[in-house]
């Protein structure tokens, strides 16, 4: 029976299917639910690594032991596992490895939309992109057997729209698949210049099988209409083509790389206008103008974003974009922003008040960047920000690094920042990194982490301890702070940036959103004989609190959790506690 | 080639539970024999931002996504998020508009006003606008956070949804303990219609 998948669950389902004992991610939105839902099904052993080259590399020794093996992660993360992929491409593998890169066109989550199809050129790894849940689910149980055949790492290309969107979905049967045969093989595994060079041969030679495979890949078809317009397209824009062009011919490439040529030339010959439809880079349309194919592409669609049903329409059937309704009334937008009763609050206004340049980071914390708090300065890729202080520091002096702060979660920390860290202590950089413990992965869920002490399969595990590593790193000035104490943090922080050495101050306080949080005794309320009007406590950027324009008083709304940020900026008093 | 779709846009703020509430549709309409789509956002825009998802649902859906100017309903958790959204309501659409003010930050550090009367300008553009108060309706329920289930009623009220196909769903989706709190809000929201 058919039933409901979001792309992320038939993806997992898929490698159910396809036999996956073992699969490594990071969290990364718009991948994260991958493992959360293959982790339910029996006999898989899945984990969170901590970050995603660590990732690719057990997803590589679990492969050449004998088992197939998904990785997962954003497309960002694909450039943290870059290492690993490209020399994985030479090796091959034994068990099939298959990775996924949930690119996010548009930037609904992501700090860059980078078109990670260009990774299949670069690394030469095969790429299959689905263009529904269902595609999702087969391409994944095919991609396994594709690398087995061809001895290679297989990249499943998916985007934000495909993970997030649940179409109909027609599951299969479990296969059993014995653990491959464990076999010493120097020459295939050990990437010494001398057996390398043997591979770089041979994987030139697979590229070629490959592009002959793609040929007749039951995943690339030709869905004949009018031939006046034919269109070449991937992924969801393919469902966008259905929805609002049913009347065009469609070359449907579900392997994106390599590309069919003769399927290709022989579609281009049978229509009279050539369009090829994908969002982000001219990757298809590229390759088939360097074989002397007239088409279009770039030159009606752009490459920012992602493509909508209307946009397409309007390029292949002329039909005009909606009028479409609108009050008068400007309407004022909704960035996202830190929750109320978020501990990163307190550290922000704080560092507003202090003046620092602040090298930020990747998580919810990046959101500190915004009105009304704007207190970050650079804010770059995961594990960043410690680097960057650094690099200020040494361009500027001694001065400029006492006004300078890196400011990094914790598992963004465990993911890149402790390199970063005994960089600074390396170089004798008077750095002071703020790391902000709230112990968990939260912008893309709540995922545990190394330090939080649980595996993503829920058993307890060792946690690791930061105030015990930092030291061994070489951290000589450690000091623990409550976020949400903020005279103390205040305090704390003038002290460590005025320090010569690379110091950490951690912010130790659980995640809002977590179990772990434990409710204020009280709740608050304002005085209104104290209070003056005067909007600091505004400031503080929290839709806990408000101004009333009529009264010219700040008041509690409904989301407040008295988490008291706004009564130690207040100056006159004004808000008070009322025990519960 | 797509048959006899229908187009519902869920709009509000994250953290409102927009999500059940496209799910609890989407499992119902699969259950009266649909093809169906859900598309979500997940992410960094949960956090308090404006957060919308698309549920199409017909004979044959190709797409998840609605095409400007083609949603049948939307229906608005929240005032302003209803107006956000209104150039994807067709001509002859409704628009379903909870009462309930989230003010985001540039109203509440005082740099942009929020609208005055924007149920009103709506219905201008769109005649058939419904206003319902799913937040003092779960109030009256018994806990605030139900106003999502409210949310759901109303919408099977609108468009016909089988009350105990609803409800098969609300059971599938809630835990077992809030139950009866949600199968009276659901009952209660069917009646703001």
């Amino acid at each position: 029976m058919k039933k409901l998948m979001m792309g992320n669950e038939a993806i997992a389902r898929g490698a159910y299917e396809a036999g996956v004992t073992v699969a490594a991610g990071y969290p990364g939105t718009p991948s994260t639910e991958i493992l959360e839902n293959l982790k339910n099904y029996e006999g898989i052993q899945a984990q969170w690594s901590p970050n995603e080259k660590v990732a690719m590399e057990v997803a590589a020794g679990a492969s050449f032991a004998g088992a197939r093996t998904l990785v997962t992660m954003k497309h960002v993360g694909v450039n943290v596992a870059a290492d690993p992929l490209f020399t994985l491409a030479y090796t091959g593998v034994n068990g099939g490895l298959v990775f996924v890169s949930a690119d996010d066109p548009a930037m609904y989550s992501s700090q860059n939309e980078q078109d990670n199809r260009g990774y299949g050129l670069f690394a030469k790894v095969p790429v299959l992109e689905p263009a529904n849940s269902q595609e999702a689910l087969d391409f994944t149980r095919a991609a396994f057997e594709l690398s087995e055949q061809f001895d290679a790492p297989v990249m499943l290309r998916i985007t934000t729209r495909l993970a997030h969107s649940q179409t109909m979905v027609e599951a299969g049967d479990p296969q059993r698949v014995p653990l491959k045969d464990y076999v010493k093989n120097p020459a295939k595994y050990i990437m010494l210049p001398g057996n390398a060079i043997q591979r770089h041969a041979i994987i030139e030679k697979k590229m070629e099988d490959l592009a002959e495979y793609a040929e007749n890949c039951p995943f690339n078809r030709i869905e004949w209409a009018d031939q006046k317009i034919g269109v070449i397209v991937s992924g969801i824009a393919y469902e966008y083509v259905k929805q609002t062009a049913p009347e065009v011919s469609i070359l449907k490439l579900g392997m994106v790389h390599p590309l069919p040529r003769k399927l290709i030339e022989s579609f281009a010959q049978q229509v009279d206008r050539l369009i090829v439809i994908e969002e982000l880079e001219p990757v298809i349309e590229t390759q088939i103008k360097s074989w002397g194919i007239q088409a279009e592409g770039k030159n009606l669609f752009s490459r920012l974003g992602e493509y909508s049903p209307e946009g397409i329409a309007y390029v292949l059937t002329g039909k005009p974009y909606a009028k479409g309704y609108a009050i008068a009334e400007k309407i004022p937008g909704r960035p996202p922003m830190l929750c109320p009763g978020c501990p990163h609050r307190g550290v922000f206004v704080t560092l507003r008040k202090l003046k620092m340049h602040v090298c930020g980071d990747i998580g919810c914390y990046t959101l500190g960047a915004l009105s009304p708090l704007e207190a970050m300065d650079a804010c770059v890729c995961m594990g960043a920000s410690i680097g960057m202080a650094v690099g200020m520091e040494k361009a500027r002096g001694k001065e400029f690094a006492k006004k300078t702060v890196a400011i990094i979660g914790d598992s963004t920390f465990v993911h890149s920042g402790i390199t970063g860290l005994i960089n600074a202590v390396y170089n004798q950089a008077a750095s002071t990194v703020i790391l902000l413990d709230n112990g968990t992965t939260a912008m893309t869920g709540h995922q545990d982490h190394p330090a939080t002490g649980v595996t993503l399969m829920g058993d307890p595990t060792a946690h690791l301890d930061f105030e015990a590593l930092l030291p061994a790193l070489g951290v000589e000035h450690v000091r623990v702070v409550d976020p949400l104490d903020m005279d103390e943090l205040e305090k704390v922080i003038k002290e460590e940036t005025e320090r010569p050495e690379t110091s950490v101050i951690i912010t130790k306080r659980p995640c809002v959103l977590t179990k772990q949080y434990e409710k204020t005794p009280y709740r608050l309320h304002i005085d209104p004989e104290s209070c003056k009007g005067c909007k600091l406590c505004i400031k503080v950027g929290c839709t806990g609190v408000s101004f009333d324009e009529e009264k010219k008083k700040a008041r509690f709304n409904s989301g407040c959790v008295s988490c008291g940020v706004c009564e130690q900026v207040c100056r006159f008093d004004a808000v008070k506690r009322v025990e519960e | 080639m797509e048959k006899n779709v229908k187009n519902i846009l869920i709009v509000g703020v994250g953290g409102q539970g927009t999500l059940l509430t496209s799910r609890i549709l989407a499992d119902v309409v699969v259950d009266m024999g649909y093809e169906a789509t859900v598309s979500e956002i997940h992410g960094m825009a949960q956090r308090g931002g404006s957060v919308v998802t698309q549920v199409r649902y017909g004979e044959k859906v190709e797409s998840p996504i609605i095409e400007r100017g083609e949603a049948d309903i939307i229906l608005a958790f929240e005032k302003i998020e209803a107006a956000r959204y209104l150039d994807f309501i067709k001509p002859d659409g409704m628009v379903i508009v909870n009462q309930a003010r989230i003010d985001p930050l540039p109203v509440l550090s005082g740099k942009v006003k929020y609208p005055d009367d924007i149920t009103d300008q709506i219905e201008q553009c769109i005649p058939n606008t419904i206003r319902i108060d799913a937040t003092k309706v779960a109030e009256q329920c018994g806990n605030l956070k139900v106003a999502n289930v409210v949310i759901v009623g109303t919408l099977a009220a609108a468009i016909g949804l089988p009350a105990e196909k609803v409800e098969a769903a609300v059971r599938r989706r809630v835990p077992p303990k809030a139950l009866e709190l949600n199968l009276k809000a659901f009952a209660e929201g069917m009646q703001l219609i």
